[in-house]
């Protein structure tokens, strides 16, 4: 009987270490805050992830590259509306992650562009995201979907009118 | 570099935009616009696909108000905000919302086949139609409505669109009235589309 309990706690230990593990690896100098997504219209080939980047580090990291099992490809690009016309440029460089700063990716700025997308994305659901920066390495982080036409605070989504 | 390369095509994209900006200063300048010949320089003929495989010209949308909006299904922000926006309003226009029509043409014809186009405007507002063509027809069309568009490359041998980013908003005879900019204030928005709804073709 106490062997059985010793065994469930070394089970469950080593699950909690093993969920640990693959939520942050080692200890990094980067941390992915609420990474998240816009729902996709059907037949969308394309979608775009955000997030806030913080770098606890004393130099500077890039954002290099990411990948994801939804997409073919996926691509670090910035956007713009300039007097009335969208421009998007992809960030071949990558995007720099200041000393002990931030960065945010959010709609109208820097994403994370999901490219041959294999299915829409679907609001209320996850999917997996490997971010590669050139310092901290591999991090992997689970993106939540929102509504169409969600904001980073989570608010909007279809069917509801809201007053700008 | 970056900054440098988003400079010069900020500069061309302004160039477009300025002939819109223009139209609208003059239009908006003129007490009565249906007495304004320079109403006709956006907007005019075309022939185009729409997303059921129909040939579809700019009699196809006569009689009633309009709005139309340019852009491309690859693109992951910027077109499918400002539709489902257009959706929203609509919404709110309630029964009156048949009384426009509201189009999505396609920027990039080589990749928005109408299939493609169907199955994309499927997600909006049931109102909203899908249009496409050759590339030699959407120029045509772009031209009319002085909307700038742009191939930019990527790494990967692909590319993005750079393009106008506003909904043009036309009477019931195809002539220019406003335009609605990218995430403009709902009230706004809606106030110029119930504008449109009292544009109707004996005005």
């Amino acid at each position: 009987m106490r062997l059985l309990s010793k065994l469930t706690f070394a089970a469950a230990f080593m699950v909690f270490a093993a969920a640990v593990a693959a939520q942050s690896g080692p200890p990094s100098t980067i941390t992915v805050e609420q990474p998240w997504a816009r729902a996709t219209p059907k037949g969308a080939m394309t979608g775009a992830a955000y997030m806030t980047l913080k770098n606890k580090s004393n130099t500077e990291d890039r954002l290099t590259a990411a990948s994801s099992d939804v997409a073919a490809k996926v691509q670090i690009h910035e956007m713009a509306v300039v007097n009335g016309v969208m421009q998007m440029r992809q960030l071949t460089n990558g995007l720099p992650i200041p000393a002990s700063g931030s960065v945010i990716l959010k709609p109208g700025s820097y994403h994370v562009m999901l490219i041959g997308l294999k299915k829409p994305l679907v609001a209320d659901e996850t999917f997996p995201l490997m971010l590669t920066f050139a310092k901290a390495g591999n991090i992997s982080v689970t993106v939540q979907v929102k509504a169409m036409g969600s904001n980073p605070s989570g608010k909007g989504g279809m069917g509801k009118m809201e007053m700008k | 570099m970056r900054a440098r390369h988003l400079a010069i095509t900020a500069m061309a994209g302004v160039a477009g935009f300025a002939v819109v900006a223009l139209a609208i200063a003059f239009v908006s300048a003129s007490p009565h616009t249906e007495q304004v010949a320079g109403i006709a320089s956006i907007g005019g003929p075309f022939t185009l696909v729409d997303d059921t495989g129909a040939t579809v010209t700019e009699k196809t949308l006569a009689g009633k108000p309009y709005a139309i909006y340019f852009g491309y299904t690859y693109c992951p922000e910027v077109c499918p905000t400002t539709l489902f926006d257009l959706s929203r309003w609509i919404k709110e226009l309630g029964q009156n919302a048949s009384k426009l029509n509201y189009v999505f043409v396609t920027v990039d014809p080589e990749r928005d086949t109408p299939q493609l186009m169907h199955a994309y405007v499927a997600s909006f507002d049931k109102h909203i139609r899908g249009f496409t063509g050759t590339p030699a027809q959407i120029s045509k069309i772009a031209k009319e409505y002085r909307v700038y568009y742009k191939k930019i490359p990527t790494s990967d041998g692909s590319y993005v669109m750079d393009h106008s980013a506003m909904i043009y908003l036309m009477d019931a005879r195809g002539r220019f009235d406003t335009v609605i900019a990218y995430q403009e204030k709902d009230a706004t928005a809606l106030a110029k589309l119930r504008k449109l709804l009292t544009m109707t073709p004996t005005s």
